[in-house]
């Protein structure tokens, strides 16, 4: 399937011609989707110029873990996972479809089979960009695109399932999850001194829950919108007329086209924000070690034990914090920057189209008032 | 040996028991000429009564409370006593008009059109009071559904004649209508479906000669199949959209939160706006759920009832043919006493016979008549039901 053209939710990715990666083929099978990842570099590291691997989901589940994992890019926003392919609507409506194809007309079959087709479609080009996103980000980044890890991802042409998650890690990740909790309860409470981590952090807080009740709530109004251009599509089987057929596919075009830039949008950077909170969570932890520490090291020196020790542990553990609080700062301050300039593109664009539909839903009413 | 004479009375050749019908659709002029001026007139298509229901006014209070609502009529006929006039009706009136019409009509083979149905739960919820979105729609459906039924009644040219429907829109003061329980439309539609099923079950089936009513009459049944199919999906449409509007309600409610929380001024401002205008987009789905619900849905399950009521004169057609048949074998089984009484030899009986005889002739004919009247007003009703079945803008 050719996935050339589609609108990304970044910008200014991709720009940078030591290291161009995207993926400029992918194939579906039942469940499984596998990517072909193509790169394109001039970076002495790689071993050739250009080069293409398979990769299936879990691969990149694989590198956005270790490089969460990763010490040294603490400090860092790590672009958020890519999440898994879910086909699970269509295919539950292709085989609603299949039940009922008894009661319709051969034309409304058609119809409706097209409709899903098309959602089927939609679902497979929304992966695939997501995907590539993922290793854009990567790529433009200046830390992570040098990481080993990653080089490994875009390069090594045998399977990767070798290094990927075992049980014991999977456990791991589970215990991440519980800790992370924690980190909310810690990030609220922790006084923090720095006045730009202070703003930072509310406004982060309320925002993220801002934009994941506006993404509930616009993946509600799309589903209501296509639940129309289904009824569309009965009501036009069922009165046969032309005028109708124009306004199934505006309907239903008016839907995919608000999923995919309005929806998309901000589901996207409701993950961002989230992997933004990541690093604001391993911030606020490196500060609570060395309170832990300072408090350690006064013990110590009470007890008059282990005091050059306790010293250094403090003092590793300041560095520590300072390095997240100055990566953090401008990271988050490029963060600022690119996600209002997405914003700014996608509404753009939305807008646009909407114009255009609806600049095509007139023509066809003022033709149809003249065949009247 | 005596010969025996039977004797024939003076019409005679059409009354001959045979078991085969043959019915020769009678040209127009030879019945009336009331018909071929009923034709002429579809063919100018003058309205010369417009009909309007409005300003639905509670009346009374508590459980005795009632809808009264204005009927206006404006016209140029000179039949009614002024050129326009209004008075006020309540529901059971108009279900009184519709009882008086269908006694008289239906035996000709007339569409009387159908009056909105009962409810008890709606008419309740306004008795109470309660001034909630749902019982304003349901007096709105019903005053929309009253005026249908009005501008179908004069726009039908015989009904429009009838002294009964003068009255409802003329007099002032109009003698309640009484026991109005069966006729409720769906009380209506079951009246019809029991008679559909006797008349299945009727042992002596019609020799279908005329193929017109055949093919009418399946016309009839798989175009009301498809229009309620087309009312359901319209109905999940309304509902669709009224969920749309919820949703993009409360979607546009959490932009403006969002906006509020941004803190880029120019993607705030463009998040508020988008807010702005998706409340907008709200109002839109609002009227286009309401005009989808009015105008197409409810249309479109008069139209089916219209058409239940279409079947109607189908089975009022093959009862009468019943009547008919059974008038029939009366008569044979007369002519066959007759017959006895004359080889008895009884003089009275026998001009009794004769009497009995006499009356019983008199039946067939008027059922024949019936029938071809039938055919008559059947195609001239179909002709105006098709024209209005036209699909409405959307």
């Amino acid at each position: 399937i050719n996935v050339n053209k589609f609108r990304s939710v970044s910008v200014d990715l991709n720009n940078d011609a030591s290291l161009l990666i995207d993926i400029p083929d992918a194939l579906c099978e039942r469940d499984k989707v596998k990517f072909t990842v193509h790169t394109k570099t001039t970076l002495s590291a790689f071993q050739k110029p250009e080069f293409s691997v398979p990769r299936q989901h879990e691969d990149f589940i694989w590198l956005h873990d270790t490089l969460v994992e990763t010490e040294d890019y603490a400090g860092l926003i790590i672009p958020p996972a890519p999440p898994k392919p879910d086909f699970e609507s269509p295919r539950e409506k292709m085989h609603k479809l299949g039940e009922g194809e008894a009661t319709m007309t051969k034309e409304e079959y058609t119809k409706m089979k097209q409709e899903l087709e098309a959602e089927y479609l939609a679902v497979f080009k929304k992966t695939v960009q997501v995907h590539e996103v993922f290793l854009q980000r990567l790529s433009s980044h200046p830390n992570l695109s040098k990481d080993r890890n990653f080089q490994i991802f875009l390069e090594y042409d045998q399977d990767l399932s070798v290094r990927r998650k075992n049980v014991k890690e999977m456990f791991g990740g589970f215990f991440k999850i519980v800790a992370k909790s924690a980190d909310e309860v810690l990030i609220s409470g922790t006084k923090e001194v720095d006045e730009f981590f202070e703003q930072e952090k509310t406004f982060l807080l309320d925002y993220y829950s801002k934009i994941k009740d506006s993404t509930i709530k616009a993946e509600k109004m799309t589903r209501s919108h296509k639940n129309i251009a289904d009824d569309y599509i009965h009501i036009s089987a069922t009165l046969n007329s032309l005028s109708v057929d124009d306004s199934t596919k505006v309907e239903g075009r008016v839907a995919s086209d608000q999923e995919l830039k309005l929806t998309e949008l901000l589901r996207y950077y409701m993950r961002d924000i989230q992997a933004a909170k990541d690093l604001l969570y391993r911030r606020a932890r490196a500060l609570a070690d060395y309170e832990n520490s300072n408090k350690a090291l006064d013990k110590a020196r009470l007890k008059s034990k282990d005091i050059p020790q306790a010293e250094e542990h403090q003092q590793q553990c300041l560095q520590k914090f300072d390095k997240l609080s100055d990566s953090g700062k401008k990271e988050l301050t490029i963060f600022k920057g690119r996600r209002v300039v997405a914003f700014r593109k996608n509404l753009v664009e939305m807008a646009e189209l909407e114009i255009k539909h609806a600049k095509v839903r007139n023509i066809s009413k003022t033709s149809e008032g003249q065949v009247e | 040996d005596a010969d025996v004479e039977l004797t024939t009375t003076s019409t005679s050749s059409s009354v001959t028991p045979q078991p085969a019908v043959s019915m020769q659709p009678p040209s127009l002029e030879q019945l009336s000429p009331h018909w071929s001026q009923l034709e002429d007139d579809e063919a100018k298509d003058r309205f010369d009564v417009d009909v309007s229901v409005t300003n639905p006014e509670k009346v009374g209070d508590g459980m005795n409370a009632y809808m009264a609502y204005k009927v206006s009529t404006r016209t140029s006929l000179t039949m009614f006593r002024c050129k326009t006039f209004s008075v006020r009706r309540r529901f059971s009136d108009f279900l009184g008009l519709y009882e008086k019409l269908s006694v008289k009509q239906s035996l000709h083979g007339c569409i009387i059109p159908l009056p909105p149905e009962k409810s008890v739960v709606g008419m309740t919820k306004v008795k109470v009071g309660t001034d909630d979105p749902s019982s304003v729609e349901f007096v709105e459906r019903r005053r929309a559904a009253l005026e249908r039924y009005l501008q179908r009644i004069v726009s039908h040219p015989s009904l429009l004649q009838d002294p009964d429907v003068r009255e409802f829109l003329e007099r002032d003061d109009l003698p309640r209508a009484v026991n109005t329980q069966t006729l409720s439309g769906a009380g209506f539609l079951k009246m019809i479906n029991k008679a559909s099923d006797a008349v299945n079950k009727m042992t002596l089936k019609m020799n279908e000669s005329d193929t017109w009513f055949d093919d009418k009459f399946q016309e009839v049944e798989s175009e009301e199949q498809q229009l309620r199919k087309l009312h359901a999906v319209v109905d999940s449409l309304v509902t669709h959209r009224k969920e749309l509007c919820g949703n993009t309600a409360v979607f546009a409610k959490s932009m403006a939160m969002l906006g509020n929380s941004e803190d880029n001024t120019a993607l705030s401002r463009a998040l508020s706006q988008l807010a702005e205008v998706e409340d907008k987009m709200e109002q839109l789905h609002q009227e286009q759920a309401a005009s989808d619900f009015f105008i197409f849905a409810e249309l479109l399950a008069d139209y089916v009832r219209l058409l239940g009521a279409v079947r109607g004169c189908f089975d009022q057609r093959m009862r009468a043919w019943q009547r008919w048949q059974e008038a029939q074998s009366t008569l044979q089984k007369k002519r066959e006493a007759e017959a006895k009484l004359l080889w008895a030899n009884k003089p009275e009986k026998l001009q009794q016979a004769k009497e009995e005889i006499t009356e019983v002739i008199k039946l067939p004919k008027m059922v024949v008549n019936v029938v071809k009247l039938v055919k008559i007003i059947m195609k001239s009703g179909e002709k105006r039901l098709k024209v209005t079945i036209k699909c409405p803008h959307m």
